[in-house]
């Protein structure tokens, strides 16, 4: 299975990261590629269309997957549209991420019985299953090799992880449109895959021609390609390819700064900028849900009426609560100044001292969740602003509306 | 618990609807658990046979509203050990409490035709402002699986889970496509306590806050976004938050706020 590894391979140039050469199936063929993992008894999990969203479920074929639809982001607000074209992917990113598959919202950890005066724990088993995931993006290749790296890669692993990562085939997707949340490309996240997939693809459609190029990222990728029909890419559909992904970088209207980003925030403990986001932000934690890399879990022991029967689960929580940081006495991150602070500190800070990397990747889940449309990208370029000579003044805009897309 | 003596039961009512106590009735698996673990002593609206005092554990639901419920509600006090509001009514003041921003005088004459033997309170006010509380359960009504995990914690002796962040948090452990950025749809889940697993959102409708204000709530915040994004009047954000929980604290100030902004001066 391929793993993402966090780091950057080599450039897509008709070679695949794999060394193996690219090669080109018809958008039809998109149907057998799919089939081929089912045979291989994989459950397909793709992009489909919900409540006027693209969420992340089981498919049973290509058919479910958001045909024709694109999505239309800016800072709290999402719109799904028709698009001209029968694009397979033609949308970016939705409000879900595949962290949910691998790192469950709600899971029950075990449950203990009391039996006159034996006690019994019963683990509950994680349940697992081949999963293939259908168009995972750049960005979010780089968030599974970011959670795969929080949850497994240190001294303490997480069981359930990594057994809900194991068996895991990844069918990525170039990005050609990003959406107007996007900031992959400066943070060198997206828009094009570079490793830690089974096969990645570039959905190419110009005029008639309606294809995928095809790079093979795995031993288990190739073997899966192999048997579909496919025609070896030439250099007119690398060509190609780099265009499609140079546009898609040039189209990224947004950008997080990533130089001196630990000490700029850092420096910042006690920017006035905190008390204006403060002022807008609900502590809703929309932001830390759709995020991801968040990875912030609860454990809730719950007894039955007889209180012979308990039970532990893990919840999803975020630095946003008030119980996030209560400890003897209260919470210790009282204000939403002091939460905010906190979360954007720990992605972009904290982060490395922790990980080694950031803990953003660029996605623009949490601009476009956020109900009140806060910007991190804004908040890090204001803060910046405050520390030049000018005052910021110029390009920063202290009024989030300007730059609000309609 | 077999032989120990089973801790007995009352549940209370107030001005309110019934449907929070209907509640304890329809939590039909749990009910004989309830009745198994607890000795149901004094229960009008389940059981005729009444137990006098001292109650271990008293549910009380509703608001005060008359000086005789006023004076009734330091009587059971003194009668619990441990005393828990359920609902809205209860630990808000309710629906009725709208009567708070107006004079109820005004409407005694209007609705009765002898408004002389109606003896009310100008205000609908919440259990916690007469007596000490143990615990505020919210929601209009409450929701089942909290009502039975209050009583099994009360019963084990530890702290019920009961989250006071967002109802947001809630719709995006579940997936639920958010309203408010994907429709357009405004929705209150961001300031509202959660509890009630996101149940507006998840059938396509904004959160009409049943649960009350969430810790450390921002409405201005919210309301800001809504008028300016959502294109809401001041009427329509004042409307919302004149619901249920119209007298929690942070709703009341706030609507006030768009009341004089809606008719300045
Ligand atoms: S912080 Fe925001 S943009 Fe960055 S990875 Fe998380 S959701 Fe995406
Ligand atoms: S930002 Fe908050 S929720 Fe996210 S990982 Fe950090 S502490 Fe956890
Ligand atoms: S930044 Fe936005 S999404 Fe995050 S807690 Fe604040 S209001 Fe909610
Ligand atoms: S639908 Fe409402 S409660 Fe749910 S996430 Fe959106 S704003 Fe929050």
């Amino acid at each position: 299975m391929a793993k993402g590894s966090g780091k950057k391979g080599s450039a897509m140039r008709g070679i695949g990261p794999f060394g193996r050469p690219s090669r080109v199936i018809p958008k039809e063929s998109l149907r057998n590629l799919l089939e081929v993992l089912r045979l291989r008894g994989y459950t397909l999990i793709g992009p489909t269309v919900r409540d006027q969203a693209i969420v992340y479920d089981e498919i049973s074929s290509p058919q479910e997957l958001p045909i024709g639809w694109t999505d239309r982001q800016g800072p709290g607000t999402y719109r799904l549209e028709r698009r001209e074209d029968d694009a397979f992917f033609g949308f970016v990113v939705g409000p879900q991420s595949w962290k949910k598959f691998f790192f469950p919202p709600a899971q029950r950890l075990f449950q203990i019985s009391r039996d006159g005066k034996e006690i019994h724990t019963t683990p509950d088993p994680v349940q697992t299953r081949k999963r293939a995931l259908i168009g995972v993006r750049p960005c979010e290749l780089r968030a599974l090799a970011i959670q795969d790296r929080v949850f497994t890669g240190g001294a303490y692993v997480d069981g359930s992880y990594r057994r809900l990562r194991e068996d895991v085939f990844i069918l990525a997707v170039n990005c050609g449109e990003p959406a107007a949340t996007c900031f992959c490309a400066s943070l060198d996240t997206g828009p094009q895959v570079t490793d830690g997939f089974d096969l990645a693809i570039t959905e190419v459609i110009e005029g008639t021609r309606h294809e995928f190029i095809v790079h093979v990222g795995s031993e288990l990728g190739a073997r899966v390609l192999e048997a579909v029909p496919s025609r070896e890419a030439t250099d007119a559909d690398s060509a190609t390819e780099r265009e499609i992904v140079q546009r898609a970088t040039r189209r990224m209207s947004r950008a997080l700064e990533r130089s001196q980003l630990k000490e700029l925030l850092y420096r910042n403990y006690e920017s006035p900028r905190w008390d204006q986001v403060a002022a807008r932000c609900l502590s809703c934690a929309n932001c830390t849900m759709v995020c991801p890399t968040c990875f912030c879990s609860t454990v809730e022991d719950v007894t039955d009426l007889s209180g012979d029967h308990a039970e532990r689960r893990r919840l999803w929580d975020s630095c946003f609560t008030m119980d996030f940081s209560y400890i003897v006495g209260g919470s210790v991150r009282a204000s939403t100044r002091a939460r905010y602070r906190h979360w954007l500190t720990h992605k972009l800070a904290t982060w490395q001292d922790q990980f080694g990397v950031i803990g953003c990747v660029g996605c623009g889940r949490c601009i476009t969740w956020c109900p009140v449309g806060i910007d991190l990208t804004e908040e890090v370029a204001a803060l910046r602003g405050r520390e030049s000579p000018d005052g910021g003044s110029g390009a920063i805009q202290e009024n989030h509306h300007d730059r609000t897309e309609s | 618990m077999p032989g120990k003596r089973r801790p007995k039961l009352a549940v209370w009512k107030f001005a309110s609807c019934d449907g929070c106590q209907l509640s304890l009735l329809d939590c039909e698996d749990e009910l004989l658990d309830v009745a198994g673990a607890l000795d149901i002593a004094y229960f009008p609206e389940a059981t005729r046979s009444v137990q006098p005092g001292p109650y271990d554990l008293s549910l009380v639901e509703g608001s005060i509203t008359t000086p005789h419920d006023a004076e009734r509600i330091h009587q059971i006090r003194r009668d619990s050990r441990q005393l828990i509001s359920i609902g809205a009514c209860a630990t808000a003041g309710g629906i009725q409490a709208l009567r708070n921003f107006k004079d109820v005088r005004e409407f005694t004459r209007i609705v009765y035709a002898s408004p002389q033997y109606i003896e009310t309170l100008r205000r609908s006010t919440p259990i916690a402002e007469h007596v000490r509380v143990d615990f505020e359960l919210r929601g209009c009504p409450i929701a089942k699986h909290q009502l039975i995990e209050v009583i099994s914690a009360f019963l084990n002796g530890r702290k019920p889970n009961v989250p006071t962040y967002s109802v947001c948090q809630e719709c995006k452990r579940q997936g639920v496509v958010c309203v408010m950025v994907a429709h357009g749809t405004p929705c209150l889940g961001p300031v509202t306590q959660a509890g009630c697993g996101a149940l507006c959102p998840s059938y396509h409708r904004g959160c009409y806050a049943c649960f009350g204000p969430k810790e450390t709530p921002n409405i201005p915040a919210l309301s800001q976004w809504r008028r300016e994004r959502l294109g809401a009047s001041d009427l329509e954000i004042l409307r919302s938050l004149r619901t249920f929980n119209a007298a929690a604290a942070e709703f009341e100030r706030e609507s006030i706020r768009h009341e004089h902004q809606n008719h300045p001066g």
